[in-house]
């Protein structure tokens, strides 16, 4: 098992946001997060990241048998676990293959394998930006800056291109996307997804799992995993709201005397 | 302890890197300032009569002067009769080889990095080194002078080429100028000189280093650059001193000239001891930097990035009297832990249709205090003149501060200026961000805040943007956790 976590609780500024999450990740798999605004989609992500302003309170988080939650977040990442942000930041000055540079090293020394030389590194540089159809010359501006939203978004795909890693986790990625740049992110993520890695795709809508058609749907709500399925629920969900679940769920909790 | 915490305290107890002091036989003065030590220093550099009688003026200028009292901070008491004058390696003859020269000092160089010896030497430097008063060393002497290019100590073109030096040194900042450089006009111990002739290229970087060694001394470095009708020279200096935990003074004059066509490029990286955390020790930088754009068509550019310094007190300013010339100020100061920096320029538009661009790029951790003081001014000739300012605050943690002071006078309606500003904090967000990739927050700190001055960093000559990259880092190391 690639991921796993178990009875995962989480603070943000003293209010739970997690309450007792659990969930198994296989490498090749891919799993989508569903559910309503608040209900700790992107807490979770930013949990797994290792975000500072969150604190666990309880659980374990595993990748590949080590203690995630012991790490920092640049450890993390140079371990395999990749955040595709909802908001990618933008940092003026530093040129996007200059970042990726950095990154890449840091990640390449962590795993004990040679640094690339100048002409490995552009020549993978040129063979993933056509792999998720990125611009070049978006590559050689200053990181995010003054790019569209979707450009962002695209700047994520390219950018987990680069770094290969193990567990991707994709937040809200596909919102603020055109059809047309739906389109070319998922393509881009369906030809990242091998054997050895997996995906956890965080999502409000069906439409992206149209695209990438994930293994498990999961609902989050009220910080907890209320409901698995497979893809179908995603459909379910889609036709009939989150309301049903809410419902169901209060019920559940009212039986159980919460 | 929060992961901030710990991460500055790390950096709190990290030392100053060029903070060893150098055990060597200096020549040093007694302490105190009054008419004999004016002479001592000016007989001690065999000095003719009328250095004597312009150092005197300086003097008695000095003693009319007030403290400024107009900076963002509280003048610190100095008293100028604790200082020793004048501290020279007791060796004092100018070295005709390095093999003359005190192994102790070429030690002490090689430790700063300094590429002394020829061979050593990164190519195209010419580099002077002041260490404490004197000149120690000016290499590729030769080389420049077929060109007739003169790179010499200032003492020794007293000597050497009086008329020059007579004709030009305080010319641009008088011995009235303000209390610093009246006291360096009475006082000064070495410094560099620089002349390019008619139409020469200098080839290559020239540089000066200083350095500060003996105790309870003061530095008093002296700058005469003249560029004569449509030369070039780009001109680089560097400090250090030892960590110690009285305030040593340093008290600089520059004065750079630049004739009808001529340009020079004067670049400073600041590295001064900055005292310890709590503020205890440093270098007081009270630096008067001035160039003037004498003919039409010349240019004069300042880039500094100042980094070290207790205090750091200093306006590198140009006049622009040609015709269409141009100046151009571009600067990154860091102020870290009790560090304070009231730094700015001086663009004073005379000439017609002359230009001004300035880019400052101020950073604020620990509890730094960052002012930046600038006076664009349009004189009643100085038709369709243009100024161009954008200053820029970078603020890490919450207990630095970001001033801005702009001042701008014009009198002829033709001139435009423009000023933007901005404030910004180094977001946990752009930290967080450049972790999730794998990267620590100390690399990540140095990731941004050079991406934040690369307008800046940018302007110098590409073998000491490398190392100015490198300290910005080194002086942020772990301010943001």
């Amino acid at each position: 098992m690639m991921l796993s976590i178990k009875n995962l609780h989480a603070n943000i500024e003293g209010k739970e946001i997690l309450k007792g999450i659990n969930l198994e990740v296989n490498a090749g798999e891919v799993h989508a997060i569903m559910g309503p605004n608040g209900s700790g989609k992107s807490s979770l992500a930013s949990v797994l990241a290792g975000r500072e302003n969150y604190e666990v309170t309880e659980g374990e988080v595993w990748l590949d048998g080590k203690n995630l939650l012991d790490m920092k977040p640049e450890e993390r990442a140079r371990e395999g676990v990749f955040l595709a942000f909802q908001y990618p930041v933008e940092i003026p000055g530093v040129s996007n293959i200059n970042f990726l540079k950095t990154a890449l090293s840091e990640i390449r020394t962590h795993r004990n394998l040679p640094q690339l030389s100048a002409k490995e590194f552009l020549k993978m540089t040129r063979e993933k930006q056509e792999l998720v159809e990125f611009e070049a010359k978006l590559a050689n501006r200053s990181l995010n800056q003054g790019f569209s939203g979707g450009e962002k978004k695209r700047n994520e795909v390219f950018q987990l291109a680069m770094l290969e890693p193990k567990l991707s986790i994709l937040d809200e990625t596909d919102s603020g996307l055109d059809i047309d740049a739906l389109r070319i992110v998922s393509s881009g993520i369906n030809k990242l997804r091998s054997t050895e890695n997996a995906f956890v795709l965080i999502t409000h809508y069906q439409r992206l799992l149209e695209y990438i058609v994930p293994d498990f749907v999961h609902v989050l709500y009220n910080g907890q995993i209320v409901k698995s399925g497979n893809k179908d629920l995603a459909l379910e969900l889609e036709e009939k709201g989150y309301d049903w679940l809410k419902e169901e769920f209060h019920g559940n909790a009212a039986l159980n005397g919460q | 302890m929060e992961k901030d915490d710990i991460m500055l305290d790390q950096l709190a107890n990290k030392e100053y890197e060029f903070g060893f002091v150098t055990a060597i036989d200096m020549d040093i003065s007694e302490t105190g300032l009054n008419e004999d030590t004016v002479r001592f220093i000016s007989a001690k550099k065999n000095e003719p009569q009328w250095m004597l009688d312009w150092r005197m003026k300086g003097y008695q200028a000095f003693l009319q002067q007030e403290m400024p009292e107009w900076q963002n901070f509280k003048m610190p008491e100095m008293d100028f009769q604790a200082i020793s004058y004048y501290a020279a390696p007791k060796q004092q003859a100018k070295y005709a080889s390095l093999d003359e020269v005190d192994p102790e000092l070429l030690r002490t160089f090689e430790k700063l990095g300094i590429p002394m010896s020829e061979q050593k030497q990164l190519a195209g430097v010419a580099v002077d080194v002041v260490f404490d008063s004197v000149s120690v060393t000016t290499t590729y002497k030769k080389h420049l002078n077929e060109l007739g290019i003169i790179f010499c100590s200032i003492s020794e073109a007293v000597r050497e080429h009086p008329e020059l030096v007579q004709k030009y040194l305080g010319s641009v900042v008088p011995h009235t100028d303000n209390v610093f450089a009246s006291l360096n006009t009475a006082v000064f111990s070495d410094g560099s000189f620089v002349y390019i002739p008619k139409g020469v290229r200098c080839p290559m970087e020239l540089s000066t280093y200083f350095r500060i060694n003996a105790e309870n001394t003061g530095q008093f470095e002296r700058t005469l650059i003249i560029a004569d009708e449509d030369s070039y020279v780009s001109y680089l200096e560097g400090c250090t001193a030892p960590m110690r935990d009285e305030n040593q003074l340093h008290a600089a004059v520059v004065e750079l000239i630049a004739m009808k066509g001529a340009e020079i490029k004067y670049s400073t990286v600041q590295n001064w001891y900055p005292g310890d955390k709590e503020g205890k020790g440093g270098i007081f930088n009270f630096v008067t930097k001035r160039g003037a754009c004498r003919g039409a068509h010349s240019k004069i550019s300042w880039t500094q990035v100042e980094t070290g310094s207790a205090i750091t007190w200093k306006y590198p300013s140009i006049l622009l009297q040609g015709d269409y010339s141009a100046g151009e100020f571009y600067s990154v100061a860091v102020t870290n832990h009790m560090q304070i920096a009231d730094t700015g320029t001086k663009m004073h538009h005379i000439g017609a249709h002359t230009k001004s661009r300035i880019i400052s790029k101020g950073i604020s951790a620990g509890k730094g205090q960052n002012s930046y003081r600038g006076l664009v001014q349009m004189g009643p000739r100085a038709a369709y003149s243009r100024n161009f300012t954008q200053c820029d605050s970078l603020l890490i943690g919450d207990l630095c501060g970001a001033h801005t002071f702009p001042y701008i006078e014009s009198k002829n309606n033709t001139a435009t200026i423009e000023h933007e500003a901005t404030t910004s904090k180094i977001g946990e967000d752009q930290v967080f961000y450049l972790n999730q990739r794998g990267i620590d927050s100390e690399q990540a700190i140095a990731l941004i805040v050079n991406g934040y001055a690369k307008d800046v960093l940018n302007q110098l000559p590409m073998e000491f943007a490398v190392e100015a990259q490198k300290l910005l880092s080194l002086t942020l190391e772990g301010s943001v956790g």
